[in-house]
């Protein structure tokens, strides 16, 4: 004892004892929490949280805050979800190349365990939109022909007919559709990423996010036929009037030149 | 036929006892009831120039005809009528949609018609092409002057026909009931409504109620079908008689003048040529068809009101239209319970002033020159610089139109703000045609110093002389008599003086505003700055005697 008295003038007496409080605090009340989550799951889970706060501290935190709070630079990521994360930092949207009208689609830097790193300790900031299951997303038994209606009515005025894009005000613009997988569309629709309204299930169920995703596979995918032959773009009448002139008429012009320049020549006639 | 009409004419010399053979036989037949040997004798030998610009207008009347022959065969599969189906057709990503049947019809012509869909899209392809012909044909005539007098007429025959052209064409857009087609109805209903105190009532009347109602494709077809394409038959008919009756125009050149025409008869080189260029046209555009999808209506889906996609655009000619109304800012004028919107009322009443701006020039250029001579030598359209100028500000000013029509394509692909892209067409709407007509007038004024200088000066050719006291210079070749005829052939209008308004008495004399009027137009178009004068041939005299350089 007399060692200890001794010592409780020592300048560091108050961090020791601050110390040990929080480890007591710490200790009971992880003794007496209510255990509401399977014990393995929860380690991995915050081990996960913890390697994606220190992606997020590194790649993500001057702009969106060290805590996600947000900044005058990025929006608060509070409660945006780890479907928000799998899409932006997935299809390499973040982190941002460079401040713009929209984050362009590009390279994606991390790998999809990194990702779902960020996700866990995203998520863990608020409650947001999860990840879809494998399941959620499989345009297997879904209605084609619905999945057609409800991208026409909800989708087209920003993304075309069938996908393949379209310009917002001020640099903003729709993404074409092509080639993006069928998580990511759930995502997008599920989380509204950055110009796009978002669709959650109250608004839009499950079933008719799973059609868009669908009609999307049949009319917008390597596996699309195209009857008529190139598509030229599939972007409507510009594209279709500048081939005609260009192609068409400049064919027949062409012709009409090389037609004219062989004619009967005057002596023969 | 052609041949047995030669032969006609030279068999019964040989033996007239001898029986006729068949084809003469019916020759003769057909003469004696329709009098085909006079009218042979008096076309058969007729004479085209030969220049690829004058086959522009064959571009024209062939495409025409392949969308007519294709037209017809769409009629027999298309069903005009609004009434609601479900689709249950080929095309698997439509199965159980609900859709008039004029786009049920459509899907079946592209899917489950032998040869439908091929048909489907000549008939589309040739429809671009002949309206984008019909533009060049007419800029063709435009810069080379041939609208002069004795042709006013055809001009507007011409014009007439692109127009109807553009409408027919609308029309047929419309009616396969698509989404993208349906946005353009309402685009076109929309601009009706603007019309102040009788736009609802003309809409009403189109569309027999609200819109959509159930009747315009089936009064879109009527029109489409046999009140448009019947009415432009009658004027390629007419635009076709009166180019036999004016005789075609020509270039200048030696030998050729405004009484006579200098190129090949009809029978055999044009018969040949006109012939096989129709099979070519033909096989251009069934091949441009072949490889390119146009109009994918099962991309787009049935119409429905509620619904609108990105990237609605008319058909290119239309597109002008498009730009206007997406340039224009959204004005509204709000009085006594009423909304003019003049966003709207505006382009609607610009869009056939861009149009007529081009047709009534030639008119204006008759009234102006006061020349009442007939032209049947062409002009190159560097020596007419007001006339070159202003027909390029015109197209400059249709295509800043047809950017503000593509905007959001040319956002998306240029990476570019739609708004910048909108901001640019508004200002050079009004500015575009100006810097055109400037800098076009001055390459005109270029070309005719140059070929001033050639005349006088010979073609440079290259080769440098070193003379004896050490100077260079470069030997210039005189032209030969042909290449300064051509260069020299065209006439300079004198600017129309009005002369003193006040005689040697100190009496005023009146004129009339429209004479002022005239006189300004006229130094602006012939006055100073407005042409270099060709040289004389005096002034060839001088240069070219004597010294071997100048």
């Amino acid at each position: 004892m007399k060692k200890l008295s001794a010592r409780r003038r020592h300048p560091l007496a108050a961090v020791v004892v601050l110390l040990l409080a929080l480890a007591a605090t710490g200790g009971l009340y992880a003794v007496f929490a209510p255990a509401d989550k399977a014990q393995a799951d929860e380690t991995a889970q915050s081990l996960a949280i913890d390697e994606g706060k220190k992606l997020y501290a590194v790649g993500c935190s001057s702009c969106h805050g060290t805590g996600g709070q947000g900044s005058s630079d990025g929006p608060s990521l509070v409660g945006v979800g780890a479907a928000a994360v799998d899409f932006q930092v997935g299809t390499g949207r973040m982190p941002l190349q460079q401040p713009g009208a929209q984050a362009p689609k590009k390279k994606v830097i991390y790998n999809q365990a990194q990702i779902d790193q960020l996700a866990a300790y995203v998520a863990s900031l608020g409650a947001g939109p999860d990840i879809p299951t494998k399941k959620q997303v499989s345009p297997e038994g879904a209605d084609i022909a619905k999945g057609g209606e409800l991208f026409r009515t909800n989708c087209a005025q920003c993304h075309n007919f069938t996908g393949e894009g379209g310009a917002l005000t001020h640099g903003k613009f729709a993404p074409s559709l092509e080639g993006v997988s069928p998580k990511h569309l759930y995502e997008a629709m599920e989380t509204g990423p950055q110009n796009m309204p978002s669709f959650p299930d109250t608004t839009m169920p499950e079933k008719s996010k799973k059609d868009i995703i669908a009609y999307l596979d049949a009319v917008n995918s390597e596996k699309t036929e195209s009857p008529g032959g190139l598509k030229l773009g599939g972007l409507g009448p510009v594209s279709e009037g500048l081939f005609a002139w260009i192609f068409g008429l400049g064919a027949l012009i062409a012709v009409a030149v090389w037609v004219a320049a062989r004619t009967a020549k005057a002596k023969k006639s | 036929m052609s041949t047995e009409n030669t032969t006609a004419t030279a068999a019964p010399a040989a033996d007239s006892r001898k029986k006729a053979p068949a084809g003469e036989r019916v020759a003769d037949w057909a003469d004696g009831r329709l009098g085909i040997y006079s009218l042979a004798k008096a076309n058969m030998r007729k004479i085209f120039p030969d220049h690829w610009s004058f086959m522009l207008g064959e571009i024209c009347l062939y495409s025409f005809i392949i969308i007519i022959l294709t037209g017809v065969y769409l009629t027999l599969f298309f069903h005009p009528s609004m009434n609601e189906v479900e689709y249950h057709g080929s095309y698997v990503p439509l199965q159980g949609q609900l859709m008039s049947e004029a786009f049920n019809s459509t899907m079946h012509i592209s899917f489950d018609v032998r040869g439908g869909l091929l048909i489907r899209q000549i008939h589309h392809w040739a429809a671009l092409i002949f309206l984008a012909a019909m533009f060049v044909h007419m800029m063709r005539v435009f810069f080379t002057g041939a609208f002069r007098k004795p042709r006013e007429v055809n001009w507007l025959f011409g014009f007439l026909l692109f127009v109807l052209g553009m409408f027919t064409g609308f029309t047929g857009y419309s009616l396969p009931d698509d989404l993208l087609s349906g946005t353009g109805v309402r685009f076109m209903q929309g601009a009706v409504l603007s019309v102040p105190i009788v736009g609802t009532y003309l809409s009403m009347f189109l569309f027999g109620g609200e819109f959509p109602g159930g009747d315009f494709v089936a009064r879109f077809y009527s029109v489409h079908i046999l009140l448009l394409p019947g009415i432009m038959l009658g004027l390629v008919v007419a635009h076709l008689i009166l180019v036999f009756y004016h005789k075609h125009t020509q270039f200048a050149g030696p030998g050729k003048t405004n009484k006579n025409v200098v190129g090949m008869p009809l029978l055999p080189v044009y018969m040949a040529k006109a012939g096989g260029f129709f099979f070519l046209v033909f096989g251009i555009i069934a091949a441009v068809s072949a490889i390119a999808t146009i109009n994918p209506i099962w991309a787009l889906g049935p119409y429905r009101p509620d619904q609108v996609s990105t990237g609605a655009q008319p058909d290119w000619y239309m597109g002008f239209s498009e730009g206007l109304i997406r340039v224009m800012p959204g004005w509204e004028i709000n009085a006594w319970g009423h909304t003019l919107v003049l966003g709207v009322f505006i382009p609607l009443i610009i869009f056939p002033l861009v149009l007529v701006a081009i047709a009534v020039y030639p008119f204006i250029e008759a009234w102006v020159t006061g020349d009442k001579r007939e032209h049947h030598i062409l002009d190159r359209p560097r020596n007419a610089p007001t006339r070159t100028a202003f027909g390029v500000a015109w197209m400059t000013w249709y295509f800043v139109l047809l950017v503000g029509g593509g905007n959001d394509l040319w956002a998306t692909h240029f990476h570019l703000s739609i708004n910048a892209i909108t901001w640019f067409v508004r200002i050079f709407f009004f500015a575009g045609p100006v810097i055109a007509f400037i800098v076009t007038k001055r390459i005109c004024l270029g070309l005719q110093r140059r070929d001033k200088d050639k005349v006088l000066h010979g073609r440079e050719s290259g080769l440098i002389k070193r003379l004896p006291h050490g100077e260079f210079i470069e030997v210039h070749e005189p032209l030969n008599k042909e290449q300064l005829h051509t260069l020299t052939a065209h006439e300079q209008y004198e600017p129309l003086e009005i002369g003193p308004t006040v005689d040697e008495n100190g009496v005023e004399r009146k004129v009339k505003g429209s004479q002022k009027l005239r006189a300004k137009l006229s130094k602006g178009m012939y006055g100073e700055d407005t042409q270099i004068p060709k040289p004389t041939a005096e002034e060839y005299k001088e240069i070219t005697s004597g010294h071997g350089h100048h």
